[in-house]
């Protein structure tokens, strides 16, 4: 039972992180436009050299 | 748009409302760097490439920006770059453009709105994940200090979770207490807050029994519900937004005989605005030079244009056809049409709230209900058990936690959402949350006949009836002008293979027709006082060769396709059809005998529509109105549910509960069908809820349901009411 002590405050971190990823997904409006983006992932524009 | 167009549906208004734009003429340089174009034909990543470096590449341009999912695309510019070399650009890349006016997009705030309750959302299921581990722990059979260790936790993720994503409610809640009315959020709040102090209190006491999870579980669910709720309306609200904003409001001012682009509100009375052929009126006023004529169908339903010369009257919404018009503005913006549109919309809106929504009767019905049954139990317990006021507090608390209202807050959005996406894919726009409601009930459709039933566009009737030679010598001189009669006939004439007889000496003589000669002969097509003819009854266009007597082209307006597949169908179900025009008896009546509809009244005002809806309603029939113009926007406010197409005036779409946005007519029956089955998968989701809640609460009232029955129950009404409205096709 003493594990829990560690676990239970292991597992509300890891929880907290992904709740902390969504919210800062969700801020940069990374579900602005979804069909956009994932399509955008196919095209090899700046594959060579980075965008300017 | 011609009848050979197939019908398009789409996911974006702009697609379906491109006749809207391409009516808008007059674009011109703006000052603000930044401009929204509507991309309707954009579909994949390559586009998105071609598109972006093209703009990119356009002097000017700094940066350009698409957002594949609204299909727009956002070019921060240099000032004096405008939406027109933008447009052209895009052309010559195969995209067809619109220029979008951005402050009729308000997007930026409903997607604060909806990131607002998506961010609770994810707090609630955050936390209602985690308390849920816990909880299991405890239901199978953690004791003592561990139980208490685990509601403790359970309480610090609960706690402030709750207090967080519960504020929706509670603020609706609290509102509706504060004027002293019931709705659905204050059963919600109270069950919510009752279920949370009580589990902190039994937790103090070390109790068995904390039912945090069921408090954040129901925090969760009816956030799913308001979610889905608030991105439905976000949609229809975004497309209708759109649609109003491809008309970019702007006009051509005269000063010192210089043209300049001005946005239409800088207008004054007294300016002189130049309206191009083709161009629609931006403002009431009268005409101080040019002739023209004048196609008023949106405002009063006549199909035959008007002529307009010096000192006639216009007003705004009318479009002008051949001539460049000089008008001096009467009324300008806020005095006069617009002044005009707010008070319809208004007049409509009042209308709308006197509905009562299914939600709505059944919170009535619900909400005290509820409190009663809970307040009864307590009451009970004491007296059964001689004054243990924490045994009584829990059950009755436990009540409240089973008869919980999140089937009920599940029930409409849900059933909404699937059905609302389904019709927003055939072409049918659900701009109000109880607009199927409001359709399932209908049993009388009314029709507006200009731009509803028909396109608003001419076509020849008569064209065999001429010789060869006399059609060949209209052709060519129909070829000349942009007037819509000329444009139909040349279209027809095409089609039957005449070749456009040599003519000399063209000349269109704007608000009269086009003369020429041929060979020898003067030739003349135009009006009929023009060419020296008597005027007939029906819609016509005169051709006189030389001394002849004039001949007579006659036109007949062409049906909306999937007008006749509609009214069948309306038909079929049962449903009186009528048909109410503003336009003269002849074109009326022809069109009634084509559509085999009975029932109609021609040259009707607007207020005459209006009255005939009100009639129909007073006699307890509930009326969908389908109306397109100005003159219709009564009509439709007054309606019990309304309908416009895409096309529609400005005014017209507001007042209307749903948009049609592909041309084709024949989506509106399934739409009732749809609508029907939406309501009764309504009806059938309240009948689970009320089903679960009948097992449920005589075991919550004996004092047998558990933390984790109650989570059992809840969670298992939710999902089956999801899962019917899923069904719905």
């Amino acid at each position: 039972m003493a594990m829990l002590v560690y676990l239970i405050p292991i597992s509300l971190f890891l929880g907290g992180a992904g709740l902390a990823a969504f919210f800062w997904a969700l801020r940069s409006k990374q579900f602005d436009d979804p069909e956009g983006d994932s399509r955008r992932i196919l095209n090899d524009d700046w594959d060579e050299y980075p965008k300017p | 748009m011609t009848a050979t167009d197939p019908p398009r549906i789409s996911a974006c208004a702009a697609c379906s409302a491109a006749p809207l734009a391409e009516r808008t003429a007059g674009r011109a340089a703006r000052d603000d760097a930044e401009i929204l174009l509507s991309l309707p034909t954009i579909h994949c990543a390559g586009c998105i490439s071609t598109v972006e470096r093209g703009l990119s590449a356009t002097p000017g341009a700094r940066a350009a920006r698409v957002n594949l999912t609204l299909k727009r695309a956002s070019v921060t510019t240099d000032p004096g770059v405008s939406a027109a070399d933008l447009i052209g650009v895009l052309d010559r890349l195969g995209y067809e453009a619109h220029e979008l006016d951005p402050g009729m997009l308000s997007g930026s705030a409903a997607d604060r709105a909806g990131r607002d309750i998506l961010m609770r959302l994810a707090v609630a299921g955050f936390a209602m994940m985690n308390v849920m581990l816990l909880s299991v722990a405890i239901w199978s059979g953690a004791t003592d200090a561990t139980r208490d260790l685990f509601h403790w936790i359970s309480a610090a993720i609960a706690l402030p979770a709750i207090a967080f994503s519960g504020q929706p409610f509670f603020r609706n809640a609290w509102s509706a207490l504060s004027v002293r009315r019931l709705n659905m959020d204050v059963p919600i709040s109270l069950a919510i807050t009752l279920a949370a102090g009580m589990s902190l209190y039994e937790t103090m006491l070390s109790g068995r029994h904390a039912y945090f999870d069921a408090a954040l579980s129901l925090t969760f669910f009816l956030l799913a519900g308001r979610y889905l709720d608030h991105r439905t309306r976000a949609v229809a609200r975004s497309a209708a937004e759109e649609l109003a904003a491809l008309e970019v409001p702007r006009a051509l001012r005269l000063r010192d005989g210089i043209e300049e682009t001005v946005p239409i509100a800088d207008l004054a009375a007294g300016d002189i605005v130049r309206v191009k052929p083709g161009a629609r009126l931006p403002v009431d006023g009268v005409v101080v030079a040019g002739q023209s004529e004048i196609d008023r169908s949106l405002l009063t339903g006549e199909t035959l244009p008007v002529h307009a010369g010096q000192g006639a009257e216009l007003s705004a919404g009318e479009m002008n056809l051949t001539g460049p018009l000089d008008v001096r503005v009467a009324a300008a913006g806020e005095d006069s049409s617009l002044h005009r549109m707010a008070e319809l919309v208004a007049v409509a809106e009042s209308a709308r709230n006197r509905y009562t929504s299914l939600a709505d009767r059944a919170a009535r019905i619900y909400a005290p209900g509820v409190h009663l049954l809970a307040l009864a139990a307590f009451l009970g317990w004491l007296a059964a058990t001689g004054g243990d006021v924490r045994l009584a507090l829990n059950i009755a608390v436990a009540v409240l936690i089973i008869t919980c209202p999140c089937a009920l807050g599940l029930a409409v959005p849900a059933v909404t959402t699937a059905a609302s996406g389904r019709l927003f894919r055939r072409g049918l726009l659900i701009k109000d949350g109880t607009a199927l409601e409001r359709l399932a009930e209908v049993d009388t459709v009314v029709f507006d006949k200009t731009g509803t039933l028909t396109l608003g566009t001419p076509e020849v009737t008569n064209l065999g009836e001429h010789p060869r030679r006399a059609v060949a010598v209209a052709l060519a001189l129909a070829e000349q002008s942009a007037h819509p009669l000329a444009n139909a006939l040349a279209d027809s004439a095409r089609r039957a293979g005449v070749e456009p007889a040599p003519l000399a000496d063209v000349t269109e003589v704007p608000g009269h027709g086009v003369e020429g000669r041929w060979g020898e002969m003067p030739v003349r097509f135009g009006r009929a006082a023009w060419v020296g003819a008597a005027p007939g009854q029906s819609t016509a266009a005169w051709l006189r060769l030389g001394d002849a007597a004039p001949l007579a082209f006659t036109f007949a307006d062409r049906p909306r396709p999937g007008a006749a597949a509609a009214i069948a169908a309306l038909r079929a179900q049962g449903l009186a059809v009528r048909l109410i025009s503003g336009d003269t008896a002849g074109p009326v009546t022809q069109l009634a005998r084509r559509l085999q509809i009975d029932d109609w009244t021609a040259a009707a005002l607007p207020e005459e529509k209006a009255a005939l809806v009100q009639r129909l309603t007073a006699e307890g029939h509930k009326v969908l109105m389908v109306g397109d113009g100005l003159n219709d926007t009564a009509a439709l406010a007054a309606a019990h549910v309304s309908v416009s197409p895409a096309t529609a005036l400005d005014a017209a779409r507001v007042a209307s509960d749903i948009v049609l946005l592909g041309a084709d007519l024949a989506p509106l029956g399934g739409a009732l069908v749809t609508a029907r089955r939406a309501t009764r998968r309504i009806r059938e989701n309240f009948a689970i809820a009320a089903g679960y809640n009948l097992v449920a609460v005589p075991i919550a009232l004996a004092g047998f349901a558990t933390p984790l029955a109650a989570a059992l129950a809840m969670s298992a009404s939710s999902i089956t009411v999801s899962l019917n409205a899923l069904r719905l096709r």
